[in-house]
């Protein structure tokens, strides 16, 4: 949605032999922002050559659930340090959450998130505003104003909690009508779920950690989509993580209703039965289900029932992981291990190809979130937003080596699939060789 | 035996026979006059208390002492824990003044396994009970004191009574008595069963008449009446009438049959005063063989080894 600038453009860039979307290797030149030509050996004189022998090139990533933590939590994350980690992962956009202190529920503070992102130049930053004054689930904040604010914001959401009052809800999704806008909900019934640690199920019982039942999110989408389907409005379903989730949405979906869902890469690898460390690590909101769920869950992603992959990057610091499992705080970090996992659990399986990888982690994001100039594709014309992937690195996550300020990665130690070697905003690079540029 | 006892599923069979068996040694101490082993004697055992429960530490101190270990008492309270110090940093404080055991009661589920296991400290961890989880030791001194009375608890019939989904006693006793061989029922209203109950190694029902004519023992649990405004059930006069036991009920008991209960009791509420001072009440007793049970855990775990047999002297096992 930001217009190139002319730091965007200031040089030009030929990248060699990528495979768009893992088609036959082309040179693709990025000059001007944007990609001006697509083809086998491009004349590219005085461009600097970058050398894309065997790696995906895909659209920038666009992530519609980011936790940034800026304002309020900056020894957790900072806008310009989330946003590195993103593009380390691949993305050009991310959505910043609203659940910020102060919350980004007015026009002020989005506009301030907006601009913390322009400032860092990593990747673009989105502002998510919040549904409710102060997430607070009492009163709508001001939608209308935020929308109008120069970040122009689509999207809303009171994540991490849910907007519970069923009138509060209906109204919000009527009112977002007049900018085009999509509530995001996080779905839980807050009575069946207070005080809750992780999945119920068998081993909740077991370890004795209060249960966070299936039904508390699946009975809240239901009610959504209903709700949704009434009054014509668009609905998005932040992190998906159960079966009956997925019968739902693929419910609400057929009979036509404005319903679009993620899920979580974590959603998509682990399971409840990693609570039974009671390493906090693993806890998270939605918590981690079973591996029937998360059979479910890469099913829905793969026959698009569930639209897009989110990653909940959620920040928190060291204290807030290193004690207790119900000390401690729900999240985990997400946005530079997303790609790998999406590889491990949906493309290597067969399960997706990268042109459908661009879709669910690029179009099908920018189009939820009404965001012009990602998601595009790898054609000539279009603004220069694009990664260049290698699927067939490895890499063991070292928890201290993220761009993220936090360290609460699930993965650490883990062999995980893939690097990422470019990222390119508007024809600048944000990450070469692996590193932020 | 594990270096920890975190959870009654820890222990095999043979570990669970060890300790029974070591308590029974640990047990004629208590009869002498000197009621003291120097076996311990210049280790540290750690009373990590995050939650009160003086019966329990007492009896983890007592414990301690008979074997002539210096006892150290760590309480939220009296300590930093109440300002808000992490658990990680009481362990690592635990570990600079050498712990050689933390025997620790905490108000979290798990609390205990990530002190044995976070890498913070080198010593035992023995858990006391920890939030909704376990209680092993209490297991322990629950099977030691059935079996004294019952003989050889396998192919034994035990109900456990109550509120199973909030009682750690429950978890560990339905764990450790399945290990043993026994044939374990819980019966509660459903409200206050686990889901996932049906997964355990145990009998399910919901009626308390039926169980009690056939069963061996029956256990007691604690439950606190402020459940019923949570709506777990309607008042605490109904849950008496339907899983109460009573003298009505204590009548259908066969007559060998002996009751328990973890203490502390609500005398009118999941037990009367006349079921609690009933001759095949095992509750007083229950307390005194705490200590013995404490005592062989914690020599188990510190010594390494089993006693060298029942009819050596103690004194001369370090």
């Amino acid at each position: 949605m930001t217009a190139p600038t002319a730091q965007d453009s200031s040089a030009a860039y030929v990248v060699r032999g990528a495979q768009p979307l893992g088609g036959d290797p082309v040179d693709l030149l990025l000059r001007d922002g944007r990609i001006a030509g697509i083809g086998p050996g491009l004349d590219a004189a005085g461009a600097t050559v970058v050398d894309a022998d065997g790696l995906v090139g895909l659209p920038g990533l666009v992530d519609l659930h980011t936790h940034l933590r800026e304002p309020g939590r900056e020894d957790a994350e900072t806008v310009a340090s989330g946003t590195a980690a993103a593009a380390l992962g691949g993305f050009t956009a991310v959505h910043a959450m609203a659940n910020t202190d102060p919350v980004a529920d007015t026009a002020g503070v989005v506009e301030q998130v907006w601009n913390l992102g322009r400032e860092a130049g990593h990747c673009d930053v989105h502002p998510v505003g919040a549904v409710t004054v102060g997430l607070l689930g009492e009163r709508l904040a001001e939608l209308g104003a935020m929308a109008d604010s120069a970040a122009r914001v689509r999207m809303f959401s009171d994540d991490g909690k849910c907007v519970s009052d069923a009138v509060l809800m209906r109204r919000a999704l009527e009112y977002v009508k007049a900018f085009d806008g999509v509530v995001a909900q996080h779905a839980q019934e807050s009575r069946l779920t207070e005080g809750a640690q992780m999945n119920e199920g068998e081993l909740s019982g077991v370890l004795g950690l209060r249960g966070w039942p299936a039904v508390a999110e699946e009975a809240i989408i239901a009610r959504d989509a209903l709700l949704a389907g009434h009054v014509g409005s668009r609905l998005h379903v932040c992190h998906v993580s159960t079966a009956g989730s997925v019968e739902i949405v693929r419910w609400a979906k057929q009979k036509g209703w404005n319903i679009t869902a993620e899920v979580t890469p974590h959603h998509l690898l682990l399971t409840d039965e990693l609570a039974a460390t009671y390493d906090p690590i693993y806890k998270v909101n939605p918590p981690l289900r079973t591996a029937a769920d998360v059979e479910a869950l890469r099913g829905a992603l793969a026959d698009g029932t569930i639209d897009v992959v989110a990653t909940d990057h959620a920040p928190h610091p060291v204290e807030d992981k290193e004690c207790e499992w119900a000390a401690a705080a729900f999240g985990m970090l997400g946005l530079e291990t997303a790609l790998s996992i999406v590889q491990h659990t949906m493309v290597d399986p067969g399960r997706l190809d990268w042109a459908d990888v661009a879709d669910r982690m690029s179009a099908r994001p920018a189009r939820i979130g009404r965001i012009e100039g990602q998601g595009r594709r790898l054609a000539e014309g279009e603004i220069a937003n694009l990664v260049l992937y290698d699927p067939t690195a490895t890499r063991s996550v070292d928890p201290t080596e993220s761009a993220s300020l936090s360290r609460n990665t699930p993965y650490a130690g883990r062999e995980l699939p893939g690097r990422v070697v470019a990222t390119f905003l508007r024809g600048r690079p944000t990450v070469l060789d692996g590193k932020l540029a | 035996m594990d270096r920890h006892l975190l959870s009654a599923a820890d222990l095999s069979r043979d570990d669970a026979a060890l300790v029974l068996d070591t308590a029974e040694e640990m047990r004629s101490v208590a009869d002498r006059p000197i009621k003291k082993l120097p076996t311990l004697r210049g280790r540290t055992v750690v009373n990590l208390f995050f939650e009160d429960s003086t019966r329990t530490r007492i009896s983890f101190e007592v414990a301690a002492k008979r074997l002539s270990a210096d006892t150290i008492n760590f309480t939220a309270k009296g300590s930093s824990l109440s300002k808000g110090e992490s658990l990680k940093d009481t362990a690592l404080t635990l570990q600079a003044i050498g712990a050689d055991a933390v025997v620790v009661r905490h108000h979290d589920s798990g609390a205990p396994h990530r002190l044995a296991h976070a890498g913070w400290i080198d010593g035992s961890v023995v858990n006391a009970g920890d939030g909704t989880h376990e209680h092993p030791t209490q297991a322990l001194l629950d099977a030691f004191t059935m079996r004294r009375h019952l003989g050889d608890l396998k192919g034994r019939r035990i109900v456990i009574v109550g509120d199973v989904l909030h009682s750690r006693v429950a978890r560990s006793n339905a764990l450790l008595l399945s290990t043993l061989g026994a044939d374990v029922s819980l019966v509660g209203p459903p409200t206050l069963l686990p889901v996932g109950v049906e997964s355990w190694p145990v009998e399910v029902g919901y009626d308390l008449d039926q169980a009690l004519a056939k069963c061996d023992a029956v256990m007691m649990l604690r439950v606190q009446k402020e459940r019923m405004n949570a709506s777990y059930f309607p008042s605490a006069r109904e849950y008496a009438r339907r899983y109460g036991l009573d003298a009505r009920r204590m009548a259908l008991l066969p007559e060998h049959a002996v009751v328990l209960h973890p203490g502390p009791m609500n005398r009118g509420m999941e037990i009367t005063a006349d079921v609690a001072d009933a001759a095949r009440s095992l509750i007083v007793e229950q307390v005194t063989n705490g200590v013995a049970i404490r005592m062989a855990v914690l020599y188990l775990l510190l010594s390494g080894t089993p006693l060298p047999s029942p009819d050596t002297d103690l004194e001369g096992s370090r």
